[in-house]
């Protein structure tokens, strides 16, 4: 995996990301070009630069007046390195839905790019913007919903193809179905059945097929194991690690349950109120969290061991996230935090290696945006 | 919330019985649709004393909350018809009282709490109303004193500015505040025993945290007996005292709960268990239990968990397990310890 560069001099919102090798493209061929070659495994396939989604509030009905905006994401940054998987965790509400749509393209940004091989896909348009829809696909939280439930499983897989038909040309469109059926761990004979004759973990593997079917590069996975029984969650989180390997995929994972991000993530981000509070490993976020609000969450987790329970550190937050249309001056989590300071309310904390960690050879030496960044185990028993 | 008119206390010698609060016997519940009889409860065997806390577990359909709806006397009869079992209160079969004596229990003495507050409560009146409404009807206080108390309840579950918000309707609250009235309405008659079902299923976790121990608080507090229904290991490793595994229809094992996860003995909870990622450490391929939970139509004959179960041998698709005691190895007692399972020496001890 490639190290993050260490910018010493965070002026920047965000130093702590690597270069974006930007690919000026002049015509539609060269973006194509550009986007169909190859990214070596470990090097950055998507960066996120600065994104915003702000939703208008309005009021009145014919005349509508914005009053405000739902901050939903403000101002996020990360990279996804090729063959990895970036978890991203944070309570409802914190804007990781919104982050998944913006680079599928299904929301438009306020503010931000979002560099995939170089290019910005917020301002592709053409061949181009097609080809990057093909290498981007996504697989959603709810089976019960998210799939048509008057197609048959066969039209549900297929439908991509429709557009993308070079991928797939019309006679061998069933014969290509079956075989993500079969990757999928599904019967392939199940071709025309519908999908209410499925359960929840099975509608979820339809679901995760149709993301395979364009051979995509990045899977945008958002809550996919959420609504599944735990017996079943396991079987789906098995079968995604394997596609993984086969299929060379990045992932970025969301979720709210810690253990089974942990478990699939190479790094994790977390994010509070529409930005990013902390980003590191997986070893780095959950055995040397330094932000407040990640020690919180972590601590927050009952985990099914009574005994190491007992023994953990355990922080109890006061109070709800505020609104997002209204947050906070400076962090973002202070009037949650037991540590705040005047300093909390009136500078903004970057995401950044916190100053007195930087050049330390110290897992703790990761990007976290607070004033007063210290380690603090919550995970393991004292 | 469904409210009954009534004043009167708890049955008259309630004070002097000793047994459990709670005593679940050999429950059955049935559904009769036009698909054929869905069993949803197949012999469900629990009890819970003052004072503690029973959690029952087990993945979605396996028959928590109908035992629960069984309990409350909250199903819909039909389609569910309850054909077999006792559902003692103190000792008295609530399946056999007169329907007076059952609902003066049900009003008062036992409470729920269910996963989604803001269906339970009335969207149109506010908290305040909706709390005080159980004095003025139970207790047949004034509306001034019933709107004291409805403060009084709102700051005992830590509601921030109770007297400002007794006016604030449901949707202004938060998800946890909107639990937190859940509670302080199940709370509001001092009942004996309060039925949790998932309360923290839609919170997140910090939320989820702060809510289960308010609800552990309160228990100790007033003594209460707690049933806490859940589908979510860690939840229950938190809070109970002891643990009753699900599987269609029937509690497969009962332990408390150190010993449950310590040493399961039978192969689902074994299972379930492994089958979750830790939080302390990366492990490696999780183990998934293979196959679906049954078809309640159709549950498979002998245990219901042999199509699944890595231990299963011939009479497990013959003979249904009792759910017996089981011991050490040695032949030691193991208190409150019980499985459902013909190999369960070879799963506890293994
Ligand atoms: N289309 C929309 N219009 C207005 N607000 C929205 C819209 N979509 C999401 N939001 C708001 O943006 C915030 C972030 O939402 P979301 O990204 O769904 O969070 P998460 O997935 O982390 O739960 C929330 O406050 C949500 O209410
Ligand atoms: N009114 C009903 N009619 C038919 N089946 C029902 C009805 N209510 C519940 N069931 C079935 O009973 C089974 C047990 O449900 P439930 O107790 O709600 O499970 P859980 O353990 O998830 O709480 C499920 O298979 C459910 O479909
Ligand atoms: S910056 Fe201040 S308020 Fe924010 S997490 Fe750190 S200590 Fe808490
Ligand atoms: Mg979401
Ligand atoms: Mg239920």
């Amino acid at each position: 995996m490639a190290e993050l560069s260490k910018n010493d001099e965070p002026q920047v919102a965000t130093p702590n990301v690597s270069d974006v090798e930007i690919v000026d493209a002049h015509s539609d061929e060269e973006a194509v070009r550009a986007i169909e070659a190859p990214v070596e495994r470990g090097e950055p396939i998507l960066q996120v630069r600065g994104l915003k989604k702000h939703f208008p509030l309005t009021q009145g009905i014919l005349f509508k007046k914005q009053i405000g905006a739902v901050k939903a994401v403000d101002g996020i940054s990360f990279d996804l390195y090729q063959g990895e998987t970036l978890g991203i965790v944070g309570e409802s509400g914190c804007g990781k839905s919104t982050v998944a749509k913006l680079l599928m393209n299904l929301e438009r940004a306020t503010a931000g790019e979002i560099f995939y091989k170089g290019q910005d896909i917020t301002k592709l348009s053409g061949r181009a913007l097609k080809a990057v829809r093909r290498n981007i696909q996504m697989v959603f939280q709810d089976p019960y919903t998210s799939l048509n439930p008057r197609m048959t499983v066969g039209d549900i897989i297929g439908e991509p193809f429709d557009i993308h038909s070079e991928v797939a040309p019309k006679g061998d469109r069933r014969r290509r179905v079956q075989e993500l059926l079969d990757v999928v761990g599904l019967n392939p004979e199940y071709i025309n059945r519908y999908p209410h004759q499925f359960s929840g973990g099975q509608r979820q593997r339809i679901g995760i097929a149709r993301g395979l079917a364009l051979n995509p590069e990045i899977i945008i996975c958002d809550e996919p194991v959420s609504a599944l029984d735990v017996s079943v969650q396991a079987q789906v989180i098995n079968l995604m690690e394997r596609l993984q390997n086969e299929f060379n995929l990045s992932y970025l994972f969301i979720a709210h349950d810690l253990s089974i991000v942990r478990h699939i993530s190479d790094r994790v981000g977390v994010m509070y109120l529409g930005a990013m509070a902390e980003i590191g490993t997986d070893e780095q976020i959950y055995d040397h969290p330094t932000h407040p609000y990640t020690q919180a969450l972590l601590s927050a987790v009952p985990v099914p061991d009574p005994e190491a329970r007992e023994h953990r550190d355990r922080i109890i937050l006061t109070g709800d996230v505020p609104s997002p249309a209204n947050p906070p001056s400076g962090c973002r989590f202070r009037t949650r935090c037991w540590k705040a300071q005047d300093k909390c309310a009136q500078e903004i904390p970057l995401l950044a290696v916190p100053e007195r960690f930087k050049g330390e050879d110290t897992p703790a030496a990761h990007e976290s945006a607070c004033h007063f960044a210290e380690e603090r185990d919550v995970v393991h028993a004292a | 919330m469904t409210i009954i008119e009534d004043t009167s206390p708890a049955p008259a010698g309630a004070d002097s019985f000793s047994g459990p609060l709670l005593d679940v016997r050999d429950l059955h519940v049935e559904f009769r649709t036009r698909d054929g009889v869905v069993r949803a409860v197949n012999g469900v065997n629990y009890d819970v004393s003052a004072g503690e806390t029973l959690a029952v577990l087990g993945e979605s359909g396996s028959g928590k909350s109908v035992t629960a709806q069984a309990i409350m006397g909250i199903l819909d009869m039909p389609p569910a018809v309850i054909p077999q079992g006792e559902i003692r209160f103190r000792g008295q079969d609530m399946l056999k009282m007169s329907a007076d004596e059952r609902r003066r229990i049900r009003g008062s003495r036992i409470a729920m709490i269910f996963q989604d507050a803001l269906s339970s409560l009335n969207p149109v009146l506010s908290v305040g109303y909706q709390l005080g409404e159980m004095f003025r009807v139970h207790k047949g206080m004034s509306k001034k004193e019933a709107k004291a108390k409805s403060i009084e309840l709102m700051d005992r579950v830590k509601i921030p500015a109770a007297a400002a918000r007794v006016n604030d309707y449901p949707h202004q609250f938060s998800g946890g505040m909107r639990q937190r009235i859940m509670i302080a309405m199940a709370l509001a008659l001092e009942p004996d025993l309060i039925i949790a079902d998932e309360p923290t299923t839609a919170l997140d976790v910090t939320v989820q945290a702060q809510v289960m121990d308010l609800l552990a608080e309160l228990q100790r507090e007033y003594n209460m007996g707690l049933i806490l229904i859940t589908h979510d290991l860690g939840v229950v490793a938190d809070v109970a005292d002891k643990i009753a595994v699900m599987y269609a229809g029937r509690i497969v094992e009962q332990a408390p709960v150190h010993e449950l996860y310590k040493r399961p003995a039978h192969p689902y909870t074994r299972g379930l268990l492994d089958s979750i990622p830790r939080l302390d450490q990366k492990g490696q391929e999780l183990y998934a239990i293979k196959g679906l939970p049954p078809n309640l139509l159709r549950i498979p004959t002998g245990c219901a968990f042999n199509p699944r179960c890595p231990k299963a041998q011939d009479i497990c698709t013959q003979q249904v397990p009792d759910l017996l005691s089981v011991t050490e190895r040695d032949g030691g007692e193991l208190p409150g310890r019980s499985s459902a399972c013909h190999f369960w020496k070879e799963t506890l001890h293994g």
